[in-house]
């Protein structure tokens, strides 16, 4: 499904992705782990296609298709959505308008007709289910004064609401008390299904309790210097990035 | 997106030009314009057209020997090459029969005029509850519902018709509120105004429907001066519309109009705008000078609101204010003022507390894009007299790309110690975090930006009738196309 082949990116003239290699088949779920700055929201971002980020080599594909012509907006409408580690406020905009709008942008771009209020409203209510969140939210705009746990489940509901091909879960853990971590995590696994790709960054093994990966990454000074399957994660928990520095290094 | 229309395109013939700004056409219609020039007897001459009773008469010449000694303002955050008064015409109206009985004997083509401007004139077709006067060039063509109206004792008609047939009101309230000596374009307004839209709600009455003014420039060379007066007497509550739209012209037109109006004790006056007059093309060619005065005299325990969004025009300068004479009574300004590309605003308000436990409050926001430039310009006065006056302002702005400017000015001038003044102000850009996270999920740039605008404006919109405040997020739209990218 995604296709990542020696992709390098750079921002501010500095070089933060230097050489990643990734391949994701439908169905799978698959953790990145590494240490602070290692460029972790950067791959996501860059899949994402913000474009503060300039790619100076490599491809990207989703399905045969190269994503890194696409704009944000295309990228998102042929499959691909991204949790945000820091999801911004949009002051004065509902959620529920927001959420009716792009998922509206989705069915136009499917040819498929607009949802009504009604349909929406439906469709939005069964979603909050998934995450425990209180309906009123649909109400209230855009992540304004959200507590940080608040629009962690936001960002799953929206994920629900757009049901992307490929989702990039950015650290959706932190934040998160030890109930919403469940609650948010079992809501992922929901949504896990066999024609659905996931790609999630944490710094910890407890959300890989709930959502057990099939393969496991450390991403490292820019580039993936190990993968592994899901009891690399214990074993990072244990030993920390250190020993894995070395290789980064050559 | 669709593309500018280079100037030459400004055909005469009757059509929609493919631009940016879909109201830009011309209406191909005969008509009776004064030459250009201002003199006495150009004054005369419109007085005389009109019929009117010597006492306007009168009133048209002491403005006009005023306007003479006086100089245009040059104090607003705008500039513009000096205005030939002498160049302009001040009278234009569409050549129809003299007197009409009916709105079947209005020319098809004006009709068809209001009609692509989505505004029907055929009552049948209206909105239940919109009653409109449709001013073309400088003429009324069409009140609607005046029948219906007038079984509750309102009147609403066009400025000339109510000095013909309402002469007394006319003389007692006309200048009470804005003096024709009150600056520069009121005083020539008051000289050569040839028409726009009369109101009176009588006691006690709650007018049963919005009632709405459309403004159109059609001629080429002429000005627009008209002038709305709005009197609710004690108890009665009006909400009045007013929009705006002008064909693109490759040269500067103005319209320089003033609105007066009258609450009397406890009553509530609600007036919305939303102006969308021609604002030049991207290089700031043509486009319409809007400078006008409106202002409102609240009596006791009286109310007046303006709500405003202003996007079109090249120059807007306008100050709606209030004059909260009577205790307790209560002043409100919601503005949006959207300038792009080389759009100038300088607006804002007054809120003059006079009487006790008067309570104002001011919501501005400001956008503005491309290289444009948007001022907040407002003041907050309490008198001696005014103990218990209250005042709260917020003053937003929201810049969009780094070649635009926004400026506030607040003057606030407090003589009453038992009073209390708020100002809160505000200036962010439209973050590329926001943008991103919208497109992120599936929304076009364009979509995006005009999300976070409406967002932005949300205090104000909510205060417009609904149909207008749908009307107004689309112009939003509209007037921020490829601000961004
Ligand atoms: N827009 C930017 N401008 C300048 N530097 C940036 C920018 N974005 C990222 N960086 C730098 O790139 C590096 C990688 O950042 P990134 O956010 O991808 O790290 P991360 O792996 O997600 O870290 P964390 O675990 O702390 O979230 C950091 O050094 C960061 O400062
Ligand atoms: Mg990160």
């Amino acid at each position: 499904m995604l296709v990542i082949k020696d992709l390098h990116a750079r921002v501010d003239g500095k070089e933060i992705l230097r050489g990643v290699n990734l391949t994701v088949k439908p169905g799978e779920v698959h953790a990145i782990m590494g240490p602070n700055a290692a460029g972790k929201s950067t791959l996501a971002k860059v899949l994402a296609g913000r474009e503060e980020y300039e790619v100076t080599q490599g491809s990207v594909t989703l399905d045969g298709k190269s994503l890194l012509e696409l704009a944000p907006e295309e990228r998102a409408r042929e499959g691909v959505f991204m949790s945000f580690q820091y999801p911004v406020e949009i002051p004065g905009v509902t959620n529920a308008y927001f959420m009716r709008s792009a998922v509206n942008a989705h069915r136009k771009h499917r040819g498929e007709p607009e949802l009504d209020a009604g349909a929406f409203l439906k469709l939005a209510r069964e979603n909050m289910k998934l995450v425990a969140m209180d309906e009123k939210m649909l109400n209230r705009a855009v992540n304004e004064g959200f507590s940080g746990g608040e629009r962690k489940r936001n960002e799953i509901f929206q994920m629900a609401m757009l049901a992307p091909k490929l989702a990039v879960l950015d650290e959706t853990d932190s934040g998160l008390d030890i109930d919403a971590l469940r609650i948010v995590a079992s809501g992922v696994n929901a949504l896990r299904s066999p024609d659905r790709a996931l790609i999630v960054i944490t710094h910890y093994q407890r959300l890989l309790d709930y959502l057990v990966p099939d393969i496991t990454h450390v991403l490292l000074g820019g580039r993936i210097v190990k993968t592994a399957g899901k009891e690399l994660a214990l074993e990072l928990e244990k030993r920390g990035y250190e020993w894995l520095q070395q290789g980064a290094q050559a | 997106m669709s593309s500018i229309t280079p100037p030459n395109a400004l055909a005469e013939a009757d059509v929609q030009l493919d631009g940016d700004y879909k109201y830009g056409f011309v209406t191909n219609i005969a008509s009776d314009v004064v030459p250009p020039g201002l003199s006495e007897d150009v004054i005369r001459h419109i007085s005389g057209k009109k019929g009117e009773p010597e006492f306007m008469l009168a009133w048209r010449l002491k403005a006009f020997q005023r306007w003479k000694e006086m100089r245009e303002p040059r104090w607003a955050h705008v500039t513009y090459p000096p205005i030939d008064y002498q160049g302009i015409s001040y009278y234009a109206a569409p050549k129809q029969k003299e007197k009409l009985a009916s709105l079947d004997e209005v020319d098809p083509e004006l009709l068809a005029t209001f009609e692509k401007l989505g505004i029907p004139l055929s009552e049948q077709k209206l909105l239940a509850n919109v009653a409109v006067d449709a001013v073309f060039d400088s003429v009324s063509v069409a009140t609607t519902f005046k029948a219906k109206l007038a079984e509750v004792g309102i009147i609403f008609c066009s400025f000339s018709d109510a000095v013909k047939n309402h002469p007394d009101l006319v003389r007692k309230y006309l200048g009470s509120v804005v003096p024709y000596s009150d600056n520069f374009f009121s005083a020539l307004n008051s000289a050569v105004f040839s028409d726009g839209s009369f109101v009176y709600i009588p006691k006690g009455v709650r007018c049963p429907m919005e009632l709405s003014t459309y403004f159109r420039i059609n001629e080429r060379n002429t000005g627009q001066f008209e002038r709305t007066l709005i009197v609710a007497d004690e108890g009665s509550y009006v909400s009045y519309l007013e929009g705006c739209t002008a064909p693109m012209r490759d040269e500067n037109q103005l319209h320089a109009a003033v609105v007066e109006l009258v609450a009397l004790p406890g009553a509530i006056i609600k007036y919305s705008t939303v102006q969308n007059w021609y604002p030049g093309d991207k290089e700031g060619r043509g486009g319409i000078y809007n400078f006008v005065t409106k202002r409102g005299k609240c009596f006791e325990r009286a109310k007046i609101s303006w709500t405003q969004v202003e996007t079109g025009s090249a120059i807007t300068w306008k100050y709606p204010s209030v004059i909260l004479q009577g205790d307790d009574s209560v002043g409100e300004f919601y503005s949006v003022a959207v300038t792009n590309n080389m759009q100038q605003a300088d607006t804002g308000t007054k809120m003059l507390h006079l009487g006790k436990n008067t309570k104002s409050t001011i919501v501005s926001k400001g956008i503005s894009a491309g290289k444009s430039s948007n001022a907040y310009r407002g003041q907050v006065l309490i008198n001696q007299r005014a103990t218990g006056a209250r005042n709260h302002s917020q003053c937003d702005s929201l810049l969009i790309g780094d070649k635009c400017g926004a400026h506030t000015f607040p003057y606030i001038d407090v003589k009453n110690a038992a009073s209390t003044v708020e100002h809160e102000a505000s200036t962010s850009k439209i973050g590329e975090d926001q943008l991103f996270y919208l497109r992120q999920r599936g929304l076009s740039e364009e979509d995006a930006v005009s999300m976070i605008v409406n967002g932005f404006c949300k205090d104000v919109f909510r205060e417009l009738p609904m149909e207008f405040a749908v009307e107004a997020q689309k112009l939003l739209a509209v007037s921020l196309e490829g601000s961004v990218g």
